[in-house]
């Protein structure tokens, strides 16, 4: 499917989706009460097919953090990106998608060991990188740590 | 009296089998750097595999957000340092697409013979180590004698032997060195000789084969649902090559194969991997002779800013699908940069192939996944 294509089937499937055209990919930023939904009638239904996770990822922004899904179809070879946003920063919670595509059990982890993003329903959500005393989420822009992080 | 009850109770069943956990790591030789797996097992049978990782994590992508992005390219290498071209590339690509910038054609030539000298010498140092670690001890001084002969060719050209940086933003640091022709092609004529060696020592071995066939099996469905990408992913019949999906220097213009194998056992990994060799030596061949000429940089500013928006480079390095993903707010550094390392993904598949079977089967199931600890950890 192209972009129109996907547009065209994207947006009936919950109240509340935005498009972004512009970018290099189909950006679509879905209401995160409906993320689980959307993203499991994504992979499952044939004409989408969206079957390969290849990055998951947050990022912090001044009013809200944000997890960024890239998807793509080996069937189709079509490739859309995923966002969902929290409701604030001081207390950012989503569904997970690790039950959709495995793999996201671990990038979720990640996402949470380094922002602070919990997962509703994740098996596991533990520290990945960083050792589990750790205080604070490095990859937060207002994270402060005059030991560890060098200002030149 | 209490004594002698006990003893009573201990020697009811005295070889009672119980599942126990063993750290295998961080300093275990076939982890290949400090990946320390904490095996739950039940005798020799491993029940189940929980990486740990983060041992040499160093917040790259944190160090990112501050640095420029020429400087960012000189990060990239410290992960993956036996693809440090194509993470070089990766991160070049993503902001000379972003800019519009056109690189020329003997830059693209040059970028994709450097890229599969570099994939052939992280293989041939798989195939060394990965050799040692079932048992075979010549194939680590095989595969470091034939890498030597690509080291040596990197150190002329890009004046390291290790943490490379020869690509930058617009084009390359500077132009190829007056030998670089000569001696890849003396390189090509003399590994064409020695691969068959490789496959003679080490690919007809019985014991080998015992030891990888039917062993770590991966299904096409876990390997996409695991996001298992490169050799190990195409072992089992998944085609994420990158060059064919989505072709970046000049990939397009040249002819190769992408190797799809369907067993998706260790076997097949390390045949994917013999046989991918096979496929970047025809890719050099076919360039070597004909780099055209050309600026080796384009014109780029002193200073370089990234329209606002998000920006996502795919390539194929040695070990799979790395992305770039940048999201810039139009600053000379990136609000976000999140590398995609295929290494990541490709490690904690191995709770599913490799959980069931016995501890010297996990060895040969993570070697063949060809794991890089710095790339996973970043």
């Amino acid at each position: 499917m192209d972009k129109a294509a996907l547009i065209d089937f994207i947006s009936p499937l919950a109240k509340g989706i935005e498009f972004d055209e512009e970018q290099q990919f189909l950006t679509v930023v879905i209401p995160r009460t409906e993320l689980h939904r959307v993203a499991k009638e994504l992979k499952e239904n044939s004409e989408t097919a969206f079957d390969y996770l290849f990055c998951l990822t947050g990022v912090d922004w001044p009013t809200h953090l944000e997890v960024v899904y890239h998807l793509e179809s080996t069937k189709h070879g079509h490739i859309v990106v995923l966002k969902a946003r929290t409701e604030d920063r001081e207390n950012p919670v989503l569904d997970t998608v690790c039950d959709i595509w495995p793999t996201a059990e671990f990038h979720e982890r990640e996402a949470y060991d380094l922002f602070g993003i919990k997962f509703n329903n994740h098996p596991d959500l533990r520290r990945l990188l960083l050792t589990e005393d750790w205080e604070g989420y490095p990859l937060r822009k207002d994270y402060v740590d005059e030991i560890n992080i060098v200002e030149l | 009296m209490e004594v002698a009850e006990k003893n009573k109770v201990s020697t009811n069943k005295p070889f009672e089998s119980q599942e126990y956990f063993v750290n295998m790591g961080p300093q275990h030789p076939s982890t290949h750097g400090v990946l320390r797996l904490v095996l739950t097992i039940d005798g020799e049978t491993v029940r189940h595999i929980q990486p740990h990782i983060g041992y040499i994590h160093r917040s790259i992508e944190k160090m990112c957000e501050k640095d420029s992005y020429r400087q960012i390219v000189h990060l990239t290498d410290r992960m993956d340092y036996l693809s440090c071209h194509i993470n070089n590339a990766a991160v070049c690509l993503a902001v000379e697409n972003a800019l519009g910038i056109e690189v020329s054609d003997r830059v693209k030539v040059i970028r994709t013979i450097i890229d599969e000298l570099t994939r052939l010498a992280s293989h041939q140092l798989w195939w060394g180590v990965m050799g040692m670690d079932l048992g075979a001890i010549t194939t680590f001084l095989y595969g470091f004698r034939d890498r030597e002969m690509i080291t040596d060719i990197f150190e002329e050209t890009c004046g390291a032997r290790l943490t490379m940086n020869y690509n930058l933003p617009g084009g390359l640091a500077q132009d190829i060195h007056p030998n670089f022709q000569k001696r890849t092609k003396e390189f090509i004529e003399h590994f064409k000789k020695k691969l068959p060696e490789y496959d003679e020592l080490l690919t007809g071995n019985v014991i080998f084969q015992e030891r990888t066939k039917g062993i770590g099996v991966l299904s096409r469905e876990d390997a996409i649902a695991y996001g298992v990408t490169g050799p190990s992913g195409r072992a089992s019949g998944f085609s994420c090559d990158i060059r064919k999906k989505a072709p970046y220097h000049a990939y397009d213009k040249v002819e190769f194969k992408e190797i799809i194998m369907t067993e998706g056992d260790a076997f097949a990994r390390y045949k994917a991997r013999i046989l991918e060799m096979w496929e970047s030596i025809s890719i050099i061949e076919q360039l070597i002779d004909n780099i055209p000429e050309g600026e080796i940089q384009a014109k780029t500013n002193a200073v370089i800013k990234l329209p606002k928006g998000e920006f996502y480079q795919r390539v194929e390095t040695a070990r799979g699908e790395f992305g770039v993903y940048i999201i810039s707010d139009g600053k000379k550094n990136p609000y976000r940069l999140k590398f995609r390392s295929p290494g990541f993904s490709n490690l904690f598949v191995l709770n599913t192939i490799a959980s069931g079977g016995k501890i010297a089967d996990l060895v040969a199931s993570m070697s063949t996944l060809d794991l890089v600890m710095p790339d996973i950890d970043r």
